[in-house]
C-alpha cells in the first residue's frame, strides 16, 4: 500500500542503494571465505617483494615501457603510411591491403618468432639490437597492421570539405594531407589509439620468444624468472600492479586530453 | 586540341574574361548533371545561378575550379584552359576564392592560422605578412577580434565570414560562392550578404549560387537560371525575376518568391 504512493524518483534511489548493499555483502562474503594468511603468505610476500626492489621496476618495467614506446612510434609512423597507401589506387592499396590482412590474420607471437629466427636465415640479414631489436620489429609491424586500419578510419572521417577547402586555397594533395586531413584524422583516432598503446603494453610481453638476457627482460619476463626463483608467485602479482600503474593514469590522462581538444573539433 | 600548344601559359590574360565555360558536360555514373553549358563571366561581373536543387548549379560552380572535373567541355580561367593536364591547376586555383555552404573552416586552428597556412604554404609569403594580411582580411569582414577564437568557438555567420576572410587573404581575381547563406540560421543571413555586397562594390568578379532572390535582385549584375542541367534563361537580374520569359522559369520562382 505504502510503496505504490512512492514518487518514482524516489523509488529509484531505494533501489540503487539496496544494488549498492548487495554488492557490498557479496564482496565481504568473499573476503571473508578467503584464507588471507595463505594469500599474504603466497602472493604478497614481502621478503620477496624486498628482494625484487628496485630491479623488477628498473630493469624490467623500464624495457617494457622503452619496448612498447618504441614499437608504438615507429608502428603508428608506418601504419599511417600504409592507410595512406590503402586509400590510394593502384598497386600500393594492393600492397598495403595484403601487408595488413598478412600481419593482423597472424598472432603477435608468430610474428614475432619469424623477425627473430626466420628472417635472419631466410634472408641472412642481421637486424640492429640483436633478438631485442627482432622481437620489436615484430611488434613495429603487428602494431603498423592495426594502426592502419585505426588511421584509415580517422582519415575518412574527416569531412570531405576539408579536403575541398584546402585544394581550392591551392594546396598541393600533400600539403592537404599533411597540414589539414591528418591532424585532425589524428585526434578523431585517439581512443582507439589509446586502446592500441595498452594492447601493445602487453603484447611487448610475447618478446621473451626472442630469447632475452638477463639486462633486457621485460616486466613480465622477469616476473616469471621471479617466479621459479622464489618458488612464489609474488612477482607475478607485483608485475600486474606495475602494469596498471602505467595503464589507468594513461587512459586518465588521455580522457582529459580529449576533453581539452573537444573545442577544435 | 593542345596541338600546338605544348607549353601552356601560365600566367594569367588580363584582357581575358576571368571565367569562360565552354560546352560543359558532367555525368555521374549514368547520370547527366550538366549537358552543355556555354558561359562567360566578365571582369567585375556578379553572376547569380538559380535553379531548382538537383538542377546543376553547384555542380557548374564546383567545375569552375576543377572540384568537378567536367566530362566534356573546357573551363578556361584569365585564358588558360585549367583542363589541360599540363597547367598547374594549384596555382590557377590561388586566384579563384572559394566559399562553401558549409564553410568548412579548419577546426584543428585558430581563426588566424586558418587565414595564414595556405598564404604560408601556396603562396610562400613569411609568417609577419601573412598575419599582417589575415589581420587585415579579419578586419574588413568586422572581426578583428576573434584572431585567437577556434572555428567551434563562432556563430556560421561568423565562421562564413572567416571563410570570406580566408580566400580574400590569397588575392584571388574571381571569388565563387557555393549557397553561402543556406546553413545558415535566419538572422545570421544579412551580415553575411553585407560581406559580399561590399565585396561586389569593390569590382570582385564574383560567380554566386544562392536562393537569396533579394542579393540577386540588389547586387546581380547578371541572373541564370537554370534547370536540369542546362541555362534556361539569362539576364539582367531585375527583369529576369519580374518578367521571366520561360514556362520553367515561370513555375520555379513562382514557388520561391
Amino acid at each position: 500500500m505504502a510503496l505504490v504512493d512512492i514518487r518514482p524518483t524516489v523509488r529509484r534511489r531505494i533501489s540503487q542503494t539496496l544494488i549498492w548493499i548487495g554488492a557490498l555483502v557479496v564482496i565481504l562474503l568473499i573476503a571473508l571465505m578467503a584464507d588471507w594468511e595463505n594469500i599474504r603468505k603466497q602472493f604478497l610476500n614481502v621478503a620477496v617483494m624486498k628482494d625484487l626492489w628496485p630491479e623488477i621496476v628498473l630493469v624490467g618495467m623500464r624495457n617494457t615501457l622503452i619496448y612498447t614506446f618504441i614499437s608504438f612510434i615507429v608502428g603508428t609512423a608506418l601504419g599511417t603510411v600504409f592507410a595512406l597507401m590503402k586509400m590510394s589506387k593502384g598497386p600500393f592499396s594492393w600492397f598495403a591491403t595484403a601487408y595488413i590482412e598478412l600481419f593482423r590474420g597472424i598472432p603477435a607471437l608468430l610474428t614475432i618468432f619469424a623477425m627473430t629466427f626466420i628472417l635472419p636465415i631466410a634472408f641472412g640479414v642481421k637486424i640492429v639490437g640483436g633478438a631485442v631489436g627482432s622481437a620489436c620489429l615484430g611488434l613495429v609491424i603487428v602494431t603498423s597492421a592495426y594502426t592502419a586500419e585505426i588511421m584509415r578510419a580517422g582519415i575518412e572521417a574527416v569531412p570531405k570539405g576539408q579536403r575541398e577547402a584546402a585544394r581550392s586555397l591551392g594546396m598541393s594533395p600533400v600539403q592537404t594531407t599533411l597540414f589539414i586531413i591528418l591532424p585532425q584524422g589524428f585526434r578523431i583516432v585517439i581512443p582507439p589509439m589509446t586502446n592500441e598503446f595498452v594492447m601493445l603494453l602487453k603484447d611487448s610481453s610475447l618478446i621473451f620468444i626472442a630469447g632475452l638476457t638477463p639486462p633486457t627482460k621485460e616486466l613480465t619476463a622477469f616476473a616469471r624468472d621471479g617466479l621459479s626463483t622464489y618458488g612464489s608467485p609474488t612477482p607475478l602479482i607485483l608485475a600486474a600492479i606495475l602494469y596498471l600503474i602505467v595503464t589507468i593514469p594513461l587512459t586518465m590522462l588521455i580522457g582529459k586530453l580529449e576533453k581539452k581538444l573537444a573545442v577544435r573539433k | 586540341m593542345s596541338s600546338g600548344n605544348l607549353h601552356p601559359r601560365d600566367t594569367p590574360d588580363p584582357s581575358a574574361p576571368p571565367i569562360q565555360v565552354v560546352g560543359l558536360h558532367k555525368s555521374f555514373g549514368d547520370h547527366e548533371v550538366l549537358k552543355g553549358i556555354d558561359l562567360t563571366i566578365e571582369r567585375g561581373q556578379v553572376v547569380c545561378v538559380i535553379g531548382p536543387s538537383g538542377s546543376g548549379k553547384s555542380t557548374l560552380l564546383r567545375s569552375v575550379n576543377l572540384l568537378e572535373w567536367p566530362t566534356k567541355g573546357k573551363v578556361v580561367i584569365e585564358g588558360i584552359d585549367i583542363t589541360d593536364p599540363d597547367v598547374n591547376l594549384d596555382k590557377i586555383r590561388t586566384r579563384i576564392g572559394m566559399v562553401f555552404q558549409q564553410f568548412n573552416l579548419f577546426p584543428h586552428m585558430t581563426v588566424l592560422r586558418n587565414i595564414t597556412i595556405s598564404q604560408e604554404k601556396v603562396l610562400q609569403r613569411s609568417k609577419a605578412e601573412a598575419e599582417e594580411v589575415a589581420r587585415a582580411m579579419l578586419e574588413r569582414v568586422g572581426l578583428s577580434d576573434k584572431v585567437d577564437a577556434h572555428p567551434s568557438q563562432l556563430s556560421g555567420g561568423q565562421q562564413q565570414r572567416v571563410a570570406i576572410a580566408r580566400s580574400l587573404a590569397m588575392n584571388p581575381d574571381m571569388m565563387l560562392f557555393d549557397e553561402p547563406t543556406s546553413a545558415l540560421d535566419p538572422e545570421l543571413v544579412g551580415e553575411v550578404l553585407d560581406v559580399m555586397q561590399s565585396l561586389a562594390n569593390e569590382g570582385m568578379t564574383m560567380m554566386v549560387v544562392t536562393h537569396e532572390m533579394g542579393f540577386a535582385r540588389e547586387v546581380g549584375t547578371r541572373l541564370i537560371f537554370i534547370d536540369e542541367g542546362v541555362i534556361v534563361e539569362e539576364g539582367d537580374p531585375r527583369e529576369v525575376l519580374s518578367d521571366p520569359q520561360h514556362p520553367r522559369t515561370q513555375s520555379f520562382l513562382s514557388k520561391v518568391l
